[in-house]
């Protein structure tokens, strides 16, 4: 009998099944840690970014009359005066400045003439505003009686929007609904800035790792060992102190400048701290150990006999180099670039220590809008489109270069 | 070896080489090459003939002595400059090339028209039984046909001389013997020169012309196989070669080519070799297969009396082991036929040689 029978059958699969959940238990700790970690929380960053109900909650009845507003006059003495009856209750119970904060995003200047007409309804009584309201609110500032103020509400109203993501190009709705050019210009050359700095940082860890990474490769293990600690090194050490120590060397007053200033080089200190190039430095520092290592991973499983194979049929050591070495070690190369690259991007601690203003990038933006302006919807926009652009990039990388190609060890 | 230049095509003159400024890997190597010879470099692992090999390619720096190809030192000249085919252990095929592009990579580099190289990779693909495989990775094909590839690789910018460092090293036992033959029959088509890296003796006895035996950085001996097994001229190489009984005695007498040998089971007529001495001690080498147990048809010299312990079957032949009175093993190999004798435990039996398979080494 060569064929199964139904009881063998059943065994095989009642073992399938016990061996498919042991490998599932192994891997539920990680799953579930992401889905808490990252999955839930990139989700609600993402719902964040469009997801804006405050206005909404705040003056439910007022929006829901200026539907049927046309927009182009002042709107109809009931909607005033339910605004101006909004306007007490809010007053009254202290969110008057959260609504003059998210209107004053919509249109600027509002912040100081809701909190006036705030002011000064509040002692407004209740009978006489519901009678007399909409003259009351226009009385209390003429920025009442302008349609854009108006449309501003009811822009600031819609629950779902994507303002805050045209704000994060640099780009807003105008009073006609279309989309224009923001006067200032800020976060599309911010996103080039960082880009740019990655890339700089990328180039600098390759040009400094790829040879020291060959070096080990060829070494003695001995040698390979020794150095190994010293790329390991900044792994060992918090990542603050080696910032303050880049601090410390690089300040008007620190090693750097008073060295240049002994050696009668320079006169007076030069800024080397607080700007682009203090960033960039660092970081190159503190990133390299994801260069070194994929690259030294892959450099020690080519065999020397190739590059000598080539060189013994007659090609120059950089032909050989070039033709043979580079491309089987490009599997490290491209792993390493990659790490660096998206690491890099999105990195926050170093700038934010020794950027100054000149270095910031797009993280400390990100983080500036979560704790300074709280303006957590257009943080949640910018980091949802840095997110889009590292895939972006990874598509483009696996286009070009190929994923399949990538060896971390 | 056709018609034997008076000039020699390769020469070696008292190479040396240290690694460590103390210790020589190398120790004065001389040997002469001639054009379309097949040479092995035979020894233990760490004996130095890999050193040969890749200061021969330039790889590593000559410490001293000369290495020169016809007449001309090749010292100072660089690796890429010496054109020199070689054949890796690893095969180092690619990866990341087709076959046909690494055999056109030493012709591309050498600047050739894109229809030559596709004509001689062509060619060569052919020679070496791969013509439907120009297209694949070198991780698509197995052992025998990556050698192949690699064969092809360094003999397609027709090198004047091509290196092979234990290129058989990586494969099976059968395959092996395959690329032996092959290697042997591309040498005898297309004539070149080959130096043979390798610590395998069948390999070097069954492809070589000549075959220098290496250890501890010196030649023991540089002949054809035939005379390296039958003639060998010191213990070590009597023992590195085949297989090998050794008998201990003292020499009583020699005559010419010949000496007497005292044995505590006799005495035994052998041949001489280098630096024996009457009176001084000596160890007579006999191979397995130049010994006959008795009774046998073969015309013999000398007898030794021995205690039989076991004998294996091996298949086509059988190994008896024998016992000395001194307690020297001595193994004997005969051919698996009616001849072969069955013995009790420790019985005694009557084994059997000639004269010219014996040859006494001095101690």
């Amino acid at each position: 009998m060569s064929s199964l029978s139904s009881q063998d059958a059943a065994n095989a699969r009642r073992q399938m099944r016990r061996r498919r959940l042991q490998a599932f238990l192994f891997v539920v700790p990680l799953l579930l840690f992401i889905l808490f970690a990252f999955v839930a929380p990139i989700t609600t960053m993402l719902f964040r970014s469009v997801y804006n109900p405050t206005v909404a909650e705040l003056v439910p009845e007022t929006l829901t009359m200026l539907e049927d507003w046309d927009g182009e006059t002042l709107p109809d003495p009931a909607v005033v005066t339910r605004m101006a009856i909004d306007m007490k209750r809010m007053a009254g119970n202290r969110t008057s400045g959260r609504f003059a904060d998210e209107i004053n995003r919509a249109l600027p200047g509002m912040s100081s003439v809701i909190k006036s007409t705030a002011r000064g309804l509040r002692r407004a009584d209740d009978a006489e505003l519901a009678a007399n309201g909409a003259e009351m609110l226009l009385a209390e500032n003429d920025r009442w009686a302008k349609p854009a103020t108006w449309r501003a509400i009811r822009s600031a109203g819609q629950v779902y929007t994507s303002s805050y993501y045209l704000t994060a190009v640099d780009l807003e709705y105008d009073a006609e609904g279309e989309i224009i050019m923001r006067d200032t210009q800020i976060y599309k050359q911010l996103y080039t800035k960082t880009l740019k700095m990655a890339l700089i940082i990328t180039g600098l860890t390759m040009l400094l790792g790829y040879p020291l990474a060959f070096y080990m490769s060829q070494a003695s293990p001995a040698t390979a060992n020794f150095l190994m600690v010293f790329v390991l090194l900044p792994f060992w050490t918090s990542l603050l102190v080696r910032t303050t120590a880049w601090i410390a060397l690089l300040q008007a007053g620190g090693v750097v400048n008073s060295t240049l200033i002994w050696a009668g080089l320079i006169n007076e200190p030069i800024e080397l701290l607080y700007n682009e190039f203090s960033t960039i430095l660092a970081m190159t520092h503190i990133l390299l150990p994801f260069m070194v290592l994929p690259l030294y991973a892959v450099m020690r499983g080519i065999d020397s006999s190739f590059m000598r194979a080539a060189i013994s049929m007659g090609s120059n050591p950089i032909g050989a180099w070039y033709k043979i070495y580079l491309p089987m070690s490009l599997p490290g190369l491209s792993a390493g670039a990659l790490l660096v690259f998206i690491i890099s991007v999105g990195y926050y601690i170093t700038p934010a220590l020794v950027g100054g203003t000149d270095g910031q990038m797009i993280s400390n933006i990100i983080a500036f809008h979560m704790q300074v302006s709280n303006n957590w919807e257009l943080a949640a926009a910018l980091g949802s489109l840095l997110l889009i652009l590292i895939l972006v990039l990874y598509w483009l990388f696996d286009r070009f270069v190929g994923t399949d190609n990538l060896k971390l060890g | 070896m056709k018609d034997t230049k008076a000039e020699t095509f390769l020469r070696f003159d008292n190479v040396k080489k240290s690694y460590d400024q103390e210790n020589l890997v190398v120790k004065g190597f001389d040997m002469d090459v001639q054009e379309g010879e097949f040479i092995t470099l035979l020894g233990p692992s760490g004996s130095g003939k890999t050193t040969v090999l890749m200061m021969l390619a330039g790889f590593e720096s000559v410490t001293s002595g000369d290495i020169a190809i016809n007449g001309k030192s090749i010292n100072k000249t660089a690796p890429n400059k010496r054109n020199i085919g070689m054949v890796f252990q690893n095969y180092a095929l690619f990866p990341h090339m087709t076959v046909a592009e690494n055999l056109a990579y030493p012709l591309a580099v050498r600047k050739m028209s894109k229809a030559d190289i596709k004509e001689r990779v062509a060619e060569y693909l052919a020679l070496v039984e791969l013509s439907a495989f120009g297209d694949r990775r070198p991780g698509q094909l197995s052992g025998g046909q990556r050698q192949r590839v690699a064969l092809a690789r360094a003999m397609i910018f027709q090198p004047t001389l091509i290196l092979m460092d234990e290129p058989l090293g990586a494969l099976d036992k059968n395959l092996r013997e395959q690329m032996q033959f092959e290697i042997t029959r591309l040498h005898k088509q297309i004539g070149f020169t080959v130096i043979y890296v390798t610590h395998d003796q069948t390999e070097a006895l069954s492809m070589s012309d000549r075959i220098a035996v290496f250890n501890d950085g010196v030649v023991q001996q540089c002949a054809p196989p035939a005379e390296l097994y039958e003639r060998p001229v010191n213990a070590f190489v009597a023992e590195f070669i085949g297989e090998n009984n050794f008998v201990q005695g003292k020499v009583s007498q020699i005559e010419g080519d010949l000496a007497k040998v005292e044995t505590d089971t006799g005495t035994i007529t052998t041949q001489t070799s280098e630096g024996l001495t009457e009176g001084a001690q000596c160890r007579v080498s006999i191979r397995p297969e130049k010994l006959f147990i008795h009774p046998t048809t073969h015309a013999h010299d000398n007898a030794l009396t021995a205690t039989f312990v076991t004998r294996i079957y091996v298949g086509d032949f059988i190994r008896y082991y024998f016992r000395l009175p001194d307690g020297t093993d001595i193994i004997v190999k005969v051919l698996n036929d009616l001849s072969a004798p069955e013995f009790e435990d420790g019985a005694t039996a009557q084994l059997l040689s000639l004269t010219k398979d014996c040859i006494a080494f001095a101690n």
